[in-house]
């Protein structure tokens, strides 16, 4: 019961990252990349209809998460504070950067609205590589200090940082030097992904500079998860551990390798969605994988004295979990029936859907 | 610790009460807009279908905000009442997770269809995805209010040794005798704030000489729903509301009521007084005999119990708050019907856009049933303490443990000053939708 509702929260993430990263990934070429009128505009265009149905999978997940696990919700919403509140505020920057954009005619009010959604999303990308980050490295469960628990056993709280940003100090922060390049991984990867989506939904003129943006920050994905690799080795003495104790787990790091590489040949690609496809398939087969590694811990302790979190000791009790699969079915069932019609009817190259000036 | 707990609450109070303002006005909207894209199917006259697209605006930004404030809402039971979801995630995560499966995605998919479609998809099928959107808004406010009963009036649950509480049974979740007369009275109220906005911008147009025909469809619209849910707030809802904190929350009515002493032979009903708890009684008090006795049971002589029949550790903690919210929202709701009473009487007269003493009060109007639903929840919530689980679980081990006061402070003030900002720009952009007004929307 507990595996089944880890699986549905774990693919409820990805598709989440999958789905909001592209929003994201869009943000930060809107950004960096958009200098013209009309490129803002097939950019906005493209992600208008779909945003707030894709940043909904954060909300549903972290419901299900509370519902299946509530230990695990207690325990790292708390323990996360500073970070989990930050991103709300940068969600609502997100937000009302796409949404007001379009209301006033003003060049000073339109400025404003284009930074506050670019930097928002390349923040959230950035944070949500970092959360990422400290899941796998583990938090000092009921804030050990000398070999003493002060708190109870599943409880903790990080700083943002702690002065020697080091992920193997005692009194650990959000941000050390192994979370923040987990934390460059997500803007990275999510870049690419969003310049994908924009190549696939629109016909902006910035499509091929963005073929060649996504070429080179694909090398440059590379380079630094081979070095997230070795530095976890540092952390975590057998990373691979559970690979090799479970062989059919190798499924994730290759979906995640046939993504990555095939993005290599992005220019050569007939149709518009390949990068997309491929992008997704490196998001998920990342996520996975990373996940796969720690299980079934949900959050390791990088103590002695408390037990890791695992899907065992934070689930709610069995007769809530199994009453909990028929509504999810029903509920599942409808949501794809949404996402299906809202696709179906926004199908296509978007430029000209006129986002924002409703 | 104090410090803690009480940054805690501020950060939920605060947080909450601005995210109420925007829901509680879309919940309402929503089915009026259903009404006039209905009533443009079914009489082709343009200016319904004109009237829909109107608020469909204001319910887009109004929508927007509920939406960015709301996020908030669920990630705070984690962040700030760690314990509490730790104890009862079991349960009130079956609700909060069902409202994120059933109604967000519905909404949010809709929303983007109903805003954007209308050419694409054609007359008919707009109109559904408006229904969705609808039912998407109430299905929400239903789930919502499910976890809040729950927490009222816990039912199906049993309470383990190490003091979690665990489901032993879905359907009394809704099936909770606390449920549905509080869903209803709730979404009736939902309506009157809808129903006062719309009337009160065509009040405004009416007396501002602009968009003359819509100002007229608007007021009567306004006025009709506005006379109906008001009533229906009262009466059946609001008496059934009531009657379930009498049974099962005593202290609690006392409180709210004012009354300190059980009287003998029926009690009064307070209409005006400040509770004075130095003294246990209240000042300058008007109050009508054995009116109290007879609403609550049908009886005038019946006995109601006062303050003093209840051990004080089980009080409200805030006795002059709950009575203050009480008193208001009873207050604001018999006003509500009798100006639209008065406003029916003169629209059957067809005089009602002529009669310029009701128009400038309907406009006047406009912030006091934001003001009537915000101190109705109070008296919920007030109400409910010193509990988070009536009787069950006190407010006071609920909050985070690891969370200083010094971090959550520091998110309060991030969050004044935010939603400050969105507060600001809120009514700048709704301000600038109403004045342009709805003759003048793009087609």
């Amino acid at each position: 019961m507990e595996l089944f509702w880890y699986i549905v929260l774990m693919t409820m993430l990805a598709i989440y990252v999958i789905l909001d990263g592209y929003d994201f990934g869009a943000g930060i070429i809107h950004l960096f990349f958009a200098k013209t009128e009309k490129d803002k505009k097939a950019i906005t265009s493209a992600i208008g209809p779909f945003w707030d149905a894709n940043e909904v999978w954060l909300i549903a997940a972290g419901g299900v998460l509370f519902f299946a696990f509530p230990t695990l919700y207690a325990s790292s919403f708390s323990g996360f504070y500073l970070p989990l509140i930050m991103i709300l505020w940068l969600l609502v920057f997100r937000a009302i950067g796409l949404e007001l954009r379009g209301q006033v005619h003003n060049k000073m009010w339109e400025a404003v609205w284009d930074k506050a959604f670019g930097i928002a999303s390349l923040l959230l990308a950035l944070f949500f590589g970092i959360a990422l980050g400290n899941v796998v490295r583990g938090v000092n469960l009921g804030m050990v200090t000398n070999g003493v628990s002060t708190q109870e056993a599943h409880y903790f709280f990080l700083p943002l940082w702690n002065p020697t940003f080091s992920p193997q100090a005692e009194h650990l922060g959000i941000i050390d030097w192994f979370t923040l390049l987990l934390g460059v991984i997500g803007v990275v990867a999510l870049t690419i992904h969003g310049a994908n989506w924009i190549i696939f939904k629109t016909n902006s003129s910035l499509n091929a500079t963005l073929k060649k943006v996504v070429f080179v920050l694909n090398l440059a994905l590379l380079a630094l998860i081979i070095c997230s690799l070795l530095i976890w080795h540092i952390i975590e003495p057998k990373p691979f551990h559970n690979f090799f104790k479970h062989l059919w787990l190798f499924i994730f790091p290759i979906i995640f390798f046939i993504g990555h590489f095939g993005l290599f040949k992005v220019k050569a690609f007939k149709k518009d969605g390949m990068g997309f496809f491929f992008s997704s398939l490196f998001l998920f087969g990342g996520i996975t994988s990373t996940v796969a590694s720690i299980f079934p811990k949900v959050l390791p302790s990088t103590n002695d004295v408390n037990p890791d979190l695992t899907i065992y000791n934070v689930a709610a009790d069995d007769y809530g979990l199994s009453v909990g699969i028929y509504w999810f079915i029903v509920a599942i069932v409808l949501v794809i029936i949404y996402f299906t019609i809202q696709y179906k009817v926004f199908k296509g190259k978007m430029d000209d859907v006129g986002y924002g000036e409703h | 610790m104090e410090d803690m707990l009480f940054y805690d609450r501020m950060q939920f109070a605060f947080t909450i009460t601005f995210h109420y303002l925007f829901p509680q006005l879309t919940m309402g909207l929503s089915l009026m807009i259903v009404y006039f894209k209905w009533k443009f199917l079914k009489t082709q006259v343009k200016k319904y279908n004109d009237a829909a697209k109107f608020w469909m605006k204001i319910f887009a930004l109004n929508f927007a905000m509920g939406v960015v404030t709301g996020i908030p809402m669920e990630f705070q039971f984690g962040t700030n009442w760690a314990k509490f979801s730790e104890l009862t995630g079991g349960i009130i995560g079956q609700t909060l997770a069902m409202e994120g499966m059933f109604s967000f995605f519905l909404e949010s998919s809709f929303l983007g269809l109903f805003i954007f479609g209308e050419k694409l998809l054609g007359h008919k099928l707009h109109f559904i995805t408006g229904f969705l959107v609808f039912l998407g808004s109430w299905a929400s406010g239903f789930l919502i209010i499910a976890t809040h009963s729950w927490m009222q009036h816990p039912v199906g649950y049993e309470i383990l040794e190490n003091g979690k509480f665990v489901l032993n049974n879905f359907t009394a979740l809704f099936t909770n005798p606390w449920l549905w007369p509080s869903y209803l009275h709730n979404q009736a109220a939902s309506l009157v704030t809808a129903s006062f906005v719309v009337a009160a911008i065509g009040a405004f147009y009416i007396l501002n000489n602009k968009h003359h025909e819509f100002g007229k469809l608007f007021v009567k619209t306004g006025v009709v729903f506005g006379l109906v849910s008001s009533i229906v707030v009262a009466f059946p809802t609001g008496d059934m509301v009531a009657k379930n904190v009498v049974k099962h929350q005593p202290v609690t009515f006392a409180a709210m009521e004012g009354l300190f002493e059980t009287v003998d032979g029926g009690s009064e009903i307070v209409l005006i007084g400040q509770p004075n708890t130095l003294e246990k009684k209240l000042d300058n008090k008007i109050a009508v005999p054995n009116i109290l006795s007879f609403l609550t049971y049908q009886k005038w002589d019946a006995t109601i119990k006062g303050l003093n029949e209840f051990d004080e550790d089980v009080y409200p903690s805030n006795i002059p708050g709950l009575y203050y919210a009480y008193h208001i929202m009873v207050g604001l709701g018999t006003i509500f019907i009798g100006l639209l009473l008065i406003a029916s009487v003169q629209l059957f007269r067809k005089k009602l856009y002529n009669t310029k003493w009701i128009l400038w009060s309907l406009l006047f109007m406009l912030p006091f049933p934001y003001i009537a639903n915000t101190t109705g929840w109070y008296t919920a919530e007030l109400g409910r303490q010193p509990w988070l689980v009536y009787n069950l679980l006190r407010t006071a081990t609920g909050a985070s443990p690891t969370v200083s006061a010094g971090n959550t402070l520091f998110t309060l003030l991030g969050f004044i000053g935010l939603y400050l900002l969105l507060g600001l720009l809120f009514l700048l952009l709704v301000g600038k939708i109403i004045n342009k007004g709805p003759e003048l929307i793009k087609h």
